[in-house]
């Protein structure tokens, strides 16, 4: 299957849209798994909760919640773009703050699950052992949770590459900046005589995910020396 | 002075209490399980915090309520041979072995592997070892990370009666050659009889 120029900027779109959704929201998520799963708060429950909150509400709101905390007149898309003159509408990066948001608890559930799943037991031996909190973190703590960091990566990715309704909320369809895989779908359906182009879309993004998936078996394959250790 | 130890520390309604002080080699604190041996052994490595009391260990005052002191774990330099063994999983028997190494040892490397007979377990992961061997491995971790005192778990406990006759002429081994406080915990009163110099009953 050849793809077109304009298929290729849709897939480079989205891809690039993903990416930097998934890596931007990798250490945040990790920072919040891990104060979720170690640390006792004030608020803890809330914190909880609003992680959570993308996973249980209608796409379209979260959409909407960013177009008012991030919209032009938004007090933290303001400030975006008067601080470092990032602005989030019709824009690209809109599309990846959205799929970042979408992704969220995904990465945040799978993370913490990992994180709370490490004998802290192991933890004590290493400081036995004469290594500092750094030391620990890096050499016992991270390694043992990296099946779950992983797992967070690959949901998320796969959220962030099928993220449409607060996407299509919050940036809009504007081709060429925000839209991505399933919004051309969208609005490639909406067209008479669009079959052809759906179908199209439809196999890349199957082919997307399912390339994804694989290359993260293998990757979680060599992180763990051999021994099998699914991702999912 | 080898061991100096006031512990006062409640776990829920139960009272771990214990005064000793003595110049023995291998000290070994004997009783029932849930008497708090292991909990002594944590609060002697720094992983467990007394409520009140004091820890010097050779000299050295690890703990102590009342001027505030209170070393981490990290620079206690403790060689502690946990009663599971703990070896770190996802970390080949030589990763394993190196993880504290401490310029300072008592034993290098070669005669670690030599005393514990684990030298062609060095590729091994954790997980492929049998019970005496992965002991045996802890054992030569902690030795390696330059310790200034020893505290053994019931390092028998999980062997079977062959293992244990080769593992306790290395303990009495040790006890002999690198003259180190030892802080040994055990139910088990043939092996307290044989290996300690004075036994606190707990």
């Amino acid at each position: 299957m050849i793809l077109s120029s304009e298929e290729w900027g849709i897939v480079t779109l989205s891809l690039q849209v993903s990416l930097v959704a998934v890596g931007l929201m990798l250490p945040v998520a990790f920072a919040m798994a891990w104060m979720l799963a170690r640390l006792r708060f004030p608020g803890k429950l809330l914190v909880d909760a609003l992680v959570h909150l993308p996973l249980v509400v209608p796409p379209v709101v979260t959409g909407w919640l960013l177009l008012l905390l991030f919209g032009a007149n938004g007090p933290i898309g303001r400030l975006f773009e008067q601080a470092l003159g990032i602005s989030f509408m019709f824009r690209w990066t809109g599309a990846a703050l959205a799929s970042a948001i979408m992704a969220m608890p995904l990465m945040v559930r799978a993370m913490r699950l990992s994180i709370e799943g490490i004998d802290r037991r192991l933890e004590s031996a290493a400081e036995t052992l004469g290594a500092g909190r750094w030391r620990v973190f890096l050499t016992i703590s991270l390694p043992l949770a990296l099946p779950g960091v992983l797992a967070g990566l690959v949901l998320g990715f796969a959220r962030s590459i099928g993220e449409f309704g607060a996407t299509i909320t919050f940036v809009s369809d504007v081709p060429g900046e925000t839209r991505t895989l399933p919004i051309a779908i969208y609005s490639a359906l909406q067209l008479p005589g669009g079959e052809m182009a759906v179908t199209r879309l439809a196999i890349i993004s199957i082919l997307l995910s399912l390339g994804a998936l694989v290359a993260s078996e293998a990757l979680a394959r060599r992180a763990n020396g051999g021994r099998t250790n699914h991702v999912l | 002075m080898s061991f100096d130890l006031s512990i006062d520390h409640a776990v829920g309604d139960r009272r771990i209490r214990l005064d000793c002080r003595t110049q023995a080699g291998l000290v070994a604190l004997f009783g029932p399980s849930g008497a708090g041996k292991t909990s002594i052994l944590n609060m002697v490595a720094g992983i467990m915090t007394p409520d009140r009391g004091r820890i010097v260990v050779g000299g050295e005052t690890l703990f102590d309520s009342e001027t505030g002191v209170d070393i981490p774990p990290a620079r206690r330099r403790a060689g502690y041979v946990f009663q599971d063994g703990r070896l770190f999983p996802h970390m080949r028997v030589r990763a394993n072995l190196l993880y504290g190494r401490h310029a300072q040892a008592p034993m290098a490397l070669e005669a670690v592997l030599d005393v514990l007979g684990i030298g062609h377990l060095l590729d091994r992961w954790p997980a492929t070892l049998s019970g005496g061997e992965a002991q045996r491995v802890a054992i030569g971790r902690a030795l390696l990370s330059g310790p200034r005192f020893l505290l053994l778990d019931e390092p028998l406990s999980s062997l079977d009666p062959a293992r244990r006759d080769e593992i306790m002429p290395v303990i009495e081994r040790l006890k002999q050659e690198l003259a180190m406080p030892i802080l040994y915990v055990s139910h088990d009163r043939a092996e307290v009889e044989r290996l300690a110099d004075q036994v606190i009953a707990l």
